[in-house]
């Protein structure tokens, strides 16, 4: 990519938005899950393509490529490596209270779980 | 630079019937789907260790415990 | 009113990112600390992967922090799921599966030691070419994963991959207090680099790595065992 575009910047905040707004009005507790999912994978995206810089590679140094200075910026990738394996385990970890949910309440509609009570 | 854009508009479309889908199995399928494709594009973006553990954890894992989680739930949106 | 509020949270968060992302433009030069670690990742460490290098040398602590923010998730699914359930609850997730064919129980029992091989293959060379323990941890993880799907009843003790988790666990911090005992500083490098291109260089590196894949790769397989197996077949 040597054309300056923001398509990536469009794609990372298109998918931060539609996951905040499945968040926000589905009413199906796997279905905001689903939303939780979306909204971490648009901010992981969102975190790498800040790190980018035109013309340059991976971070890694082999026989071909053993410049330091002709390489991308490495703090943001490992940054979103930690991200990415802790968004799996609180997506575990949530489904695992949803299952709970259900075999409780028998329904995994978040207004009727508000009505029951006691 | 035409290939980024077909990508950037395919994963909005799949984040899209993610949301829309009542059948939680294809919403599910349909995050796979997101999942894959913001692997090749950190792929794009010289990030081959995080495209890897894209792979590995969103469109595979991710996957396979939700399916398991609807399994035991029930399977539409009512 | 509900419709209302999510809208104008939602316009918020847009004008926002969009304010604050065109002061970032795409593609351009902004680094100050990482031209340091670029310049000096391969004395300083000895580890051709520069990322490797930031996430185990010089921010070893975030690492470690992780792991515990991973290992809480995993006891958090175990808890969950061994509690008493109340008498005529929901049934087993079973319902009558007809049980899988020979090609692919057959095909399955083949590629989990290859799998597993692979897996410890991402993990050893963390240091040289992309991967590390996290990766090398999620392929093992799909390695018990492919197991629980080709096979119905297939059944995974628990007891081991809690022992085999806590071991490499303690390793980490076990190797982060020597480091602090020979030269002052938690988690510091000891070992000698060696040679690069080779295996055995980067000091201390392989050997958390080593850890970490196989704590990561024991705590998924057991979360998605946790998932797959009721409660009587513990």
């Amino acid at each position: 990519m040597t054309i300056g575009n923001p398509m990536m910047y469009v794609g990372a905040v298109g998918l931060i938005m539609i996951g905040l707004f499945t968040v926000l009005s589905k009413r199906n507790l796997i279905k905001i899950i689903i939303g939780l999912t979306l909204l971490d994978t648009g901010v992981n995206l969102l975190l790498i393509a800040i790190g980018y810089i035109h013309n340059r590679t991976a971070p890694i140094i082999t026989h071909a490529h053993a410049d330091p200075s002709k390489m991308v910026d490495p703090i943001p990738q490992a940054l979103v490596l930690t991200a990415i394996v802790i968004g799996l385990g609180v997506t575990a970890l949530a489904l695992a209270l949803a299952i709970r949910v259900y075999g409780h309440y028998k329904t995994l509609d978040t207004r009727k779980i508000r009505e029951l009570k006691w | 630079m035409i290939y980024i854009a077909i990508l950037t508009v395919a994963m909005l479309i799949a984040a899209g019937a993610a949301y829309l889908f009542r059948d939680l199995i294809a919403a599910v399928v349909a995050c796979a789907a997101v999942s894959l494709i913001a692997s090749v594009l950190f792929y794009l973006l010289q990030a081959p260790d995080v495209a890897m553990a894209e792979a590995a954890i969103g469109a595979a894992l991710t996957t396979a415990i939700f399916v398991i989680a609807i399994r035991k739930t029930g399977r539409y949106e009512k | 009113m509900r419709a209302f509020v999510s809208f104008s949270i939602l316009a918020l968060i847009a004008v926002g990112l969009t304010l604050s992302l065109s002061h970032i433009p795409f593609g351009t030069d902004r680094m100050q600390v990482a031209n340091y670690y670029l310049n000096h990742g391969v004395a300083d460490t000895g580890a051709l992967n520069l990322v490797t290098a930031v996430v185990l040398d010089y921010r070893a602590l975030d690492t470690l922090g992780e792991m515990t923010v991973l290992f809480i998730a995993s006891l958090g699914v175990g808890i969950f799921f061994s509690w008493p359930k109340k008498e005529g609850s929901e049934e087993d997730g079973k319902r009558g599966l007809p049980p899988a064919s020979l090609i692919v129980r057959r095909g399955s029992q083949f590629l989990f030691p290859l799998i597993l091989l692979f897996g410890g293959y991402i993990f050893l060379h963390g240091h040289l070419t992309p991967g590390g323990g996290f990766q090398g941890g999620a392929v093992i993880a799909s390695a018990f994963l492919l197991m629980f799907l080709g096979n119905t009843g297939y059944h995974l003790r628990q007891k081991p991959l809690a022992v085999t988790e806590s071991l490499a666990g303690i390793t980490f911090v076990i190797i982060g207090l020597i480091g602090l005992g020979v030269s002052g500083y938690f988690l510091n490098n000891f070992l000698p680099k060696g040679s690069e291109f080779t295996l055995f260089s980067a000091g201390v590196i392989p050997i958390l790595y080593a850890a970490i894949g196989l704590k990561v790769g024991a705590e998924l397989s057991g979360i998605a065992a946790n998932m797959f197996q009721s409660r009587s077949e513990r």
